[in-house]
């Protein structure tokens, strides 16, 4: 084991884990605005509106995020027309292609936790909102939405860093987030061992960090839980 | 017997089996992406120049060989932990792993040559590349030359493998890229490559590509031996003529 590796190459891992932090960001925020509408056309009493989240769930559940990742990556650059369309100013872009991969991928797991926890909720607080004579609209906005958020927390904290750990696989198309950049120190240094240990450090240290928000967040949305 | 006894010995049996397997025959990694040198064929079987190569050196020793497949970037650290032998995957022999491990002789020679798109223009020289995307395969002598020689005019960007650098050249995403001269040469013949060309001559040519084994292991004067009874038999120049019309070595 040579650890003066880590020592010279610490600041390009620190690099790559910024992009990794981005990454987990910036997708987790398009999940949760995407999920939102998911989720309540998902559960909507109107049939037709539940083939859409159902068909998108059943897809992103059920391939793997590599495939999700290679499939917007290579494959949608292989079409003349999406080449010159303006969104190939985004999709020409690693760093894009995967936060909108990801982004998709997570927003079929927080639209099925968002679902369950409004589901969860006591019927009671239900027909209490119903005998107020609020809207269904204020109902979801003032009242079942917080309280779904709320329930949803554990899952969902559970959900990103399960992100954070797939967004590893963005290291398969160029980008250099914490496994790329360790992946490609590896390659010149062939210290495989101290490089990935390092890496598993930081990557530790990340998750850690979104505990404790997550533990934060709970406490606030939860503080009136009896157990 | 109970069924768990039954279940263990026959696991104990295939371990010892795998075991005894292990020891006898010698095992060689390549990659199967670098086509012509190592690709997996129609029939889902390894094949190449450098597969033939590796076979004809197991004739040579009368050695039971056993060619697997291994991705690229883990191949060295495989290779130190024994998953395998001996490494013939058109590996060039440079200072930085002769750190790790140890070479035969050269089985052929290559350079580096930039690639791109034959309706675009692309400048070479430094000043030429300034602001250009231009890839290449991570852990290749190819990216090691770009990252040390115009990471700071260009967009560096690297590949699992040298099929991903063809896929981004053809979507648009790179300018141009930087590889082995050689397998190249076999995709811009194909369709895949017909609109792409070399660009300019090539350069870094005492590239010498050799088989990699563990330092010290007593294979490399086995290799060495074999591989000059196949350049002295005439068996070389065979291989060589099925992938090039030129010699290689």
């Amino acid at each position: 084991m040579d650890w003066s590796v880590i020592a010279e190459y610490y600041p390009r891992l620190l690099e790559g884990a910024w992009v990794t932090l981005q990454l987990v960001v910036l997708s987790g925020v398009i999940g949760v605005v995407l999920a939102v509408p998911m989720a309540l056309a998902r559960i909507s009493e109107k049939k037709r509106f539940n083939l859409i989240p159902q068909a998108y769930i059943f897809f992103f559940r059920g391939t793997p995020l590599l495939i999700q990742i290679f499939l917007i990556y290579y494959g949608l650059s292989q079409f003349e027309i999406v080449r010159e369309s303006f969104l190939w100013q985004f999709l020409k872009e690693p760093y894009w292609c995967a936060i909108i991969t990801l982004g998709l991928h997570t927003t079929a797991y927080i639209a099925e936790i968002l679902r369950g926890a409004i589901q969860a909720i006591p019927k009671g607080e239900v027909e209490a909102c119903r005998v107020m004579g609020m809207s269904k609209f204020t109902m979801y906005r003032r009242i079942l939405l917080p309280r779904a958020f709320g329930i949803m927390l554990p899952a969902y904290g559970n959900e990103v860093i399960l992100m954070l750990k797939g967004s590893a696989l963005a290291s398969t198309i160029t980008l250099l987030d914490l496994t790329g950049m360790a992946r490609t120190i590896i390659a010149r240094t062939y210290t495989p061992e101290e490089i990935y240990i390092a890496a598993g450090v930081m990557y530790l240290l990340i998750s850690w960090l979104f505990m404790l928000f997550f533990k934060v967040l709970d406490n606030l949305f939860n503080k009136h839980r009896l157990v | 017997m109970n069924k768990w006894m039954k279940a263990g010995a026959l696991a104990a049996g295939v371990l010892a089996s795998s075991m005894a397997m292990a020891g006898d025959k010698i095992r060689i990694a390549t990659e199967g992406a670098w086509a012509p040198f190592n690709f997996v064929n129609e029939q889902g079987q390894l094949a190449g120049f450098d597969v033939d190569i590796a076979n004809a050196l197991c004739a040579k020793m009368k050695a039971d060989c056993e060619v697997v497949a291994q991705d690229w970037d883990g191949m060295i650290p495989a290779l130190k932990v024994r998953k395998f032998d001996a490494i013939v995957a058109s590996m060039s022999i440079t200072e930085e792993r002769l750190k790790q491990v140890d070479f035969t002789n050269h089985y052929y020679s290559g350079g580096l040559r930039f690639l791109g798109a034959k309706d675009k223009t692309l400048d070479i020289t430094k000043a030429g590349l300034k602001g250009k995307v231009i890839g290449a395969q991570r852990s290749t002598v190819g990216g090691q030359y770009l990252e040390d020689n115009l990471a700071d005019v260009v967009t560096v960007k690297l590949y699992d493998n040298q099929e991903a650098v063809y896929l981004d050249l053809i979507a648009g995403r790179l300018d141009g890229a930087i590889s082995d001269e050689l397998p190249t040469y076999d995709w811009l013949k194909s369709e895949a490559g017909q609109n792409f060309e070399y660009k300019g001559e090539a350069f870094a040519k005492n590239d010498k590509i050799g088989i990699a084994i563990r330092k010290n292991d007593e294979l490399k004067q086995k290799l060495n031996n074999a591989l000059q009874a196949i350049r002295e038999d005439g068996t070389y120049e065979q291989i060589n003529a099925k992938y090039f019309p030129f010699s290689i070595y």
